[in-house]
C-alpha cells in the first residue's frame, strides 16, 4: 500500500507540489496524469525515494520514506521496479547484462539460472534473442521493453512507469500498453503509470489521478473522468489548448 | 554560514564538505565489502595497464631531461657522477608520484568525470537507485579502491623507467663514469625516498578518484554540464595533487627524521 500525505516540493522558489495527498491500494493500477511540466514524474520519483521532499510523507507499506536515509531506502526499493522515460538503460552493458543487474546483485544464482530468468524475461516482454545487443542498436520501443524487462525481473510488488509511450509511434505506443497490462495481470503487481496520452491511462488504469496547479485535481475511474464536466478535466481530456 | 551563499568561498566550502561525505560513504562502504571485486579489477586494468604508455614515456623524457640538467650544472664543479643520484631522490620522492598522478589525472580523472556525468543526465544513476544498489558502492569504491592500486604500481614503473632512462643519456650520451655513478646513486638514494613516493601515490590515486567521481556525480544537466565536470575533475585534481605535495614532502620528511627511516 502506498500512501502520499501532505506532500511539497519545490525546486529554488517554484512550487511544484502542495499538499498532495493519496492513497494507492495493493493490486491497483493508477495512471497519474496532468500537462507537462506539472509535476507528475517529480510525484513518482518522491514515491520511490528518489528526490526528497520539502515536507510530507510517504508511506510504503506504513514505513515513512521520507525520514529514511539512503541505505535504508535501498531496502525499500526492493519492492519497485521502475521504467524511465528515457529507458536508462546502462550504455556500457548489453541487454543481458541491463536485465540481469538487479539479480546478480541482490540474488545468489548460478549464471545458469540467470541466464533462464533473462531469457524469459525477454520473452515477457517481446524481445526473445536479444540478449547479445548493446542498448545503442534498439528502437526506442526496445529500449523501453528492455527498461521493463530489468525492473520486472525480480518481480516486485510495485512496478512505476515514468511516461512509458512518449516519443513512439500510437502502434508501438499500443504495444506497450499491452504489456504494461500483461505485466499487472500476470506479476499481480501495483502499476503506477505517468502519462498525458488519456488513451493510455484510460486502458492501463483502474483509477486515475489528475494533476493540476501543483495539487491533485481529480481523483476517479477512468469513466468518471471521461464522464467528467469540470471544466479543467474536460479541457485535458479534449485536448483543448487555453484561448 | 548564510552570508556565505553565492560567493566563490561558499561554493569552495560546500564542495569541500560534499567531498567529505562522499569520502565518508565510501570508506564505509570499503570497510563493509559491499562492493564488487569484478568491479574493482576492471577498473584496475583500466586505470592501471590502460595507464601504463603515458607513465612509461613521462618517467623515461622526465628522467632524461633531469639528468641531462643535472650533469650540465654538476659538470662544471666536477662533480658528474652525482647525477644519478640526483635523479634516483627526485624520481623516487617527487617527481615520479607526482608526474604520474597528473599524468592519470589528465586520462582517468577525466574519463571517471565524463562517463559517471553521463550516467547522471541519463538517469542512469537513478536507475542504478531503483534497482537497490548505491551509487557509492557500484560506482565510487570500485574506482577508489582500483586507483590505490593502481597508483602505486604505476609510480615504481615510472619510477623505474626513470632512473633507467637517465642512466642510459648520463653514461652513454654524457660520458658519466657508470660505476660511480651508480655507487653514488645506491649511496645517497634511501628507503624513506621510495617509501615518500608510494605513500604520495596513494594519496593521489585518491584525490583522482574522489575527485573524478564527485564532479561526475555532481555535474549538471545536459552536454555542457558534462564537459564541465570533466573539466573540472582535472583542473582540481591536478590543484589539489600539487598542492598536497608540498604539505606531503614537509610532513613525510619529518616523519621519517623521527621515526629514523
Amino acid at each position: 500500500m502506498i500512501e502520499v500525505r501532505d506532500l511539497k516540493k519545490s525546486f529554488g522558489t517554484q512550487l511544484i507540489l502542495d499538499d498532495v495527498s493519496f492513497r494507492i491500494e495493493g493490486g491497483e493500477s493508477v495512471a497519474i496524469i496532468g500537462r507537462s511540466g506539472g509535476g507528475k514524474s517529480v510525484l513518482l520519483k518522491h514515491i520511490i525515494g528518489l528526490l526528497q521532499p520539502d515536507s510530507g510523507a510517504v508511506l510504503i507499506d506504513g514505513e515513512n520514506i521520507v525520514a529514511m536515509n539512503e541505505r535504508q531506502l535501498l531496502r525499500v526499493r526492493r519492492k519497485f521496479g521502475m521504467v524511465f522515460q528515457g529507458a536508462a538503460l546502462f550504455d556500457s552493458m548489453t541487454v543481458a547484462e541491463n536485465v540481469a543487474f538487479g539479480l546478480r546483485r541482490h540474488e545468489h544464482l548460478t549464471e545458469a539460472e540467470i541466464t533462464k530468468r533473462v531469457a524469459a524475461t525477454l520473452d515477457m516482454v517481446d524481445l526473445p534473442g536479444t540478449e547479445n545487443k548493446n542498448p545503442a542498436e534498439l528502437s526506442g520501443g526496445m529500449r523501453k521493453r528492455v527498461g521493463l524487462a530489468r525492473a520486472i525481473i525480480y518481480e516486485p510488488q510495485i512496478v512505476l512507469y515514468d511516461e512509458p509511450t512518449t516519443g513512439l509511434d500510437p502502434i508501438v505506443s499500443d504495444s506497450i500498453d499491452k504489456l504494461i497490462i500483461r505485466v499487472r495481470d500476470h506479476l499481480k503487481v501495483t502499476s503506477i503509470v505517468v502519462t498525458h496520452d488519456m488513451r493510455s491511462a484510460r486502458r492501463v488504469g483502474n483509477h486515475v489521478l489528475m494533476l493540476h496547479e501543483r495539487k491533485i485535481h481529480a481523483n476517479c475511474t477512468p469513466e468518471a473522468l471521461f464522464a467528467s464536466q469540470d471544466p479543467v478535466v474536460r479541457q485535458f481530456v479534449d485536448g483543448v489548448a487555453d484561448p | 554560514m548564510n552570508f556565505l551563499a553565492g560567493t566563490w568561498l561558499g561554493d569552495w566550502l560546500t564542495g569541500l564538505g560534499r567531498i567529505t561525505l562522499l569520502s565518508r560513504e565510501a570508506i564505509a562502504s570499503v570497510l563493509t565489502f559491499k562492493f564488487s571485486r569484478r568491479d574493482v579489477l576492471y577498473q584496475v586494468y583500466f586505470i592501471g595497464i590502460k595507464s601504463q604508455s603515458v607513465v612509461i614515456v613521462t618517467g623515461a623524457f622526465t628522467g632524461m631531461v633531469l639528468a641531462a640538467q643535472t650533469y650540465f650544472q654538476f659538470h662544471k664543479v666536477k662533480m658528474d657522477t652525482a647525477t644519478l643520484a640526483v635523479v634516483s631522490v627526485s624520481m623516487c620522492s617527487e617527481l615520479g608520484p607526482v608526474l604520474t598522478a597528473l599524468m592519470v589525472a589528465g586520462r582517468v580523472g577525466a574519463a571517471i568525470a565524463a562517463e559517471i556525468g553521463t550516467m547522471r543526465v541519463t538517469e542512469q544513476i537513478d536507475a542504478l537507485r531503483t534497482l537497490a544498489t548505491h551509487p557509492v558502492d557500484y560506482l565510487v569504491v570500485p574506482r577508489l579502491i582500483a586507483a590505490n592500486i593502481a597508483l602505486p604500481l604505476l609510480t615504481v614503473e615510472s619510477m623505474s623507467v626513470g632512473i633507467a632512462a637517465s642512466y642510459f643519456v648520463g653514461v652513454y650520451l654524457l660520458g658519466i663514469e657508470p660505476t660511480y655513478a651508480w655507487w653514488n646513486m645506491l649511496k645517497y638514494s634511501h628507503d624513506s625516498d621510495v617509501m615518500i613516493g608510494m605513500v604520495k601515490s596513494v594519496v593521489y590515486g585518491g584525490i583522482i578518484a574522489l575527485i573524478g567521481c564527485y564532479k561526475g556525480l555532481s555535474c549538471s544537466v545536459g552536454a555542457e554540464g558534462v564537459g564541465r565536470a570533466t573539466t573540472e575533475a582535472v583542473v582540481y585534481s591536478s590543484i589539489t595533487i600539487l598542492i598536497c605535495n608540498f604539505f606531503l614532502t614537509m610532513v613525510l620528511e619529518q616523519l621519517c627524521v623521527i621515526l629514523g627511516i
